[in-house]
């Protein structure tokens, strides 16, 4: 089970977001980050990780708009979106691990985690690939008569990739049940993205007549008030929408930047965006109190969860070719029998 | 008995599948006026919910299809032409085919890509007439290439049961081969299993898509001099190395005829495995394209780089007065 269980999951119905819930998924989800950052100076996860400190209200307030049978995309810098999904933190921090608990059994990585038991289909480290593969679950769920809606997340690096505005564009053209979300932190890697979008991020969706605004992604509150429209129009068959979240990462594009100091972005950038810490946002709308329980109680789990993730046994070498094919399919070994 | 076309075949099997399997639906190009005519008549039987036709945005169909797959879907994309699979190649190899084990064995792809017109298109000219069928097995796709009409409804049934994605091209020079058999008797053919079209004695002949009819016309024009065993394998990957091991055993000769490039092509992958694993009396040839092959457009210049009836012919004759390996 999820620490974040506690948090309702179900939201759709409440146009009033939970103010201690949200805080908790942002706590939990940046302690979670910090954690892991020190599991890859430790060795322990050994690809290093896409953080998204800094990026938490995004990934906290959109998918708290969602029921439990909707789907969400992630990208390579999703673990506050798996996190937020519910799915199981012990087996998420595994799996960073590369360890045989990890819920893709160490196959899936920081970069391309899923976990179906919480419907988060996959993470595909194609940049803006997701975009049209969550038009297609969109179109299964519709033409199925169900209420599914698929929440796709991605960078601003994304929509300069023609194959996301196709995605938006078979959306569009059928009215899929869809919510992209474009978390734009301001750079690709080392790019800043008014170096590489012409134009603008809500203009790729308008170009579509895809409902598309720029939000505040600093505020968990206003991401989740602006999801829950997206998120009811999607369900009631009005279509996809496109949210721009303004956003900043903290750290590093990937925990490589602890070695390289790739100096693309100002020291006085930083700090101004410190200056809209999702975490001191949220913060301040909940009793002194009950954020001290709530700080200490995720800390507790986390505990449990680095314990749990450090502890577990690394996958079989031989396992290796296991589920490479869904009919078990072995491929013949790279050396002479 | 009523002459099967190919074409019919791959129509037949598709359309019984979609009848059979709810979950089954074709989506691509020119669907609404059935351009191939794999899909003839399908919008008024099936309707636009299942027979999607797509805008020309082939990654993002193929993306679209991979998702309506992981959502409980068997999608049968179709593209018209081989070079799409090409602008697709990283949707399918990177993206569908890598998904259940990225998952750790959470949900599988279970997508059918058809290519109904693959390879040779006399003055189609460089950019149409690629036959890719050695990439996708080069990257562990599922991978077949019926020759037949039998094999073709066969083969395209299992594609779209297989949880896998799978790739099947049928060869444009294919689509006219006609045979006597009857609706009731086509019946679905496993992956990765071979078909002896001629048994022989003297050399194993192994022949893809259309030049196993070049390679069966080869065996019966030189049966008298030479036993020809002619081995389709029908599926590129996986590729039935048991029964080629089988047939090699008894013939200790091989020739290939591959109809893609020589470079990293299907017949560059027999003939090593054949010269580690196999008791071959003497060195084996093949026949295929050449290296990276760019056909022009005047058929004159296209012709020419294709593998032909002599070739082979020639490659069979010359394996046989070979007497061993060297001097
Ligand atoms: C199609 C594609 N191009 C390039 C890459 C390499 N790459 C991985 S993440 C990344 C930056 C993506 O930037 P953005 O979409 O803004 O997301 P962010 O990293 O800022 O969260 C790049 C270039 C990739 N994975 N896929
Ligand atoms: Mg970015």
């Amino acid at each position: 089970m999820s620490v974040l269980d506690e948090v309702p999951a179900t939201e759709a119905d409440s146009a009033v977001p939970d103010s201690a819930a949200l805080y908790r998924t942002i706590r939990f989800i940046r302690r979670f980050e910090e954690r892991a950052v020190e599991l890859v100076k430790a060795g322990e996860i050994r690809s290093g990780i896409h953080p998204c400190i800094g990026q938490e209200a995004v990934a906290a307030g959109a998918v708290a708009t969602l029921d439990a049978d909707d789907v969400v995309l992630s990208s390579h810098r999703g673990h506050g979106h798996l996190l937020a999904k519910g799915c199981d933190p012990a087996r998420l921090m595994a799996e960073l691990a590369g360890r045989a608990t990890g819920i893709d059994r160490g196959r899936g990585g920081s970069f391309h985690p899923s976990d179906f038991s919480a419907n988060v289909f996959n993470a595909t480290g194609t940049v803006g690939h997701g975009a049209a593969i969550a038009a297609g679950i969109g179109w299964a769920a519709a033409t199925a008569g169900s209420p599914r809606v698929v929440l796709s997340f991605f960078g601003d690096g994304a929509v300069s990739q023609g194959a996301l505005l196709e995605g938006f564009n078979l959306a569009a053209l059928w009215r899929l049940p869809v919510v992209y979300v474009c978390e734009n932190n301001g750079y690709a890697t080392t790019l800043p993205a008014g170096a590489a979008i012409a134009g603008t991020v809500v203009g790729r969706g308008e170009a579509f007549g895809i409902p598309s605004s720029s939000v505040d992604g600093q505020d968990a509150e206003t991401v989740y008030a602006a999801v829950r429209e997206a998120v009811v129009r999607a369900r009631s068959g009005g279509g996809p929408s496109l949210l721009e979240m303004r956003t900043y990462r903290y750290h590093g594009h990937h925990t490589f930047e602890l070695k390289t100091r790739l100096r693309y972005r100002e020291q006085s950038e930083v700090d101004s965006w410190l200056g809209r810490d999702p975490l001191l946002i949220q913060a301040a709308r909940v009793a002194e109190d009950e954020r001290a329980r709530v700080d200490a109680e995720v800390e507790a789990r986390l505990d449990e969860v680095v314990r749990f993730a450090v502890a577990s046994p690394y996958p079989d070498p031989a396992t290796a070719t296991d589920h490479l094919h869904a009919d078990g399919l072995r491929p013949r070994p790279g050396s002479a029998r | 008995m009523p002459k099967l076309s190919y074409l019919k075949a791959l129509h037949r099997a598709l359309r019984d599948e979609m009848d059979r399997d709810e979950s089954v639906f074709v989506l691509g190009e020119d669907m609404n006026f059935a351009l191939t005519n794999t899909t003839s008549g399908f919008l008024d039987r099936f309707g636009a919910d299942r027979v999607l036709e797509m805008p020309l945005s082939e990654q993002g169909f193929t993306n679209f299809a991979t998702g309506a797959a992981l959502a409980g879907r068997r999608p049968v994309v179709e593209f018209q032409i081989p070079f799409l699979l090409l602008l697709v190649f990283e949707q399918i190899t990177n993206q569908a085919n890598k998904f259940l084990l990225m998952s750790g064995g959470q949900r599988s792809v279970p997508v059918t890509y058809l290519m109904p017109a693959g390879g040779h298109r006399p003055g189609w000219g460089a950019q149409h007439s690629d036959q890719p069928y050695s990439l996708f097995a080069h990257m562990g796709v599922k991978t077949v290439l019926p020759a037949t009409p039998t094999d073709a409804y066969g083969l395209l049934t299992t594609a779209i049961r297989d949880d896998d994605p799978v790739v099947v091209i049928g060869p444009l020079a294919c689509l006219g081969v006609r045979e006597d058999v009857d609706h009731a008797d086509l019946v679905p053919v496993p992956l990765g299993k071979g078909r002896i079209h001629r048994a022989g004695t003297d050399v194993t002949l192994v022949a893809t898509g259309h030049l196993v009819h070049e390679a069966i016309a080869v065996a019966d024009d030189l049966a008298g001099d030479i036993s020809v065993e002619v081995f389709d394998p029908r599926t590129v990957y996986p590729f039935d190395w048991d029964l080629l091991a089988e047939s090699v055993g008894r013939t200790g000769r091989l020739v290939v005829a591959d109809d893609t490039n020589r470079f990293s092509g299907l017949g560059a992958e027999v003939l090593a495995t054949a010269a580690e694993e196999l008791p071959l009396r003497v060195p084996p040839k093949r026949v295929s394209r050449p290296d990276g092959a760019v056909v022009g457009a005047a058929p004159e210049l296209d012709a020419v780089l294709q593998p032909t009836r002599e070739q082979i012919a020639d490659a069979v004759r010359s394996v046989l007065k070979e007497s061993g390996w060297g001097a």
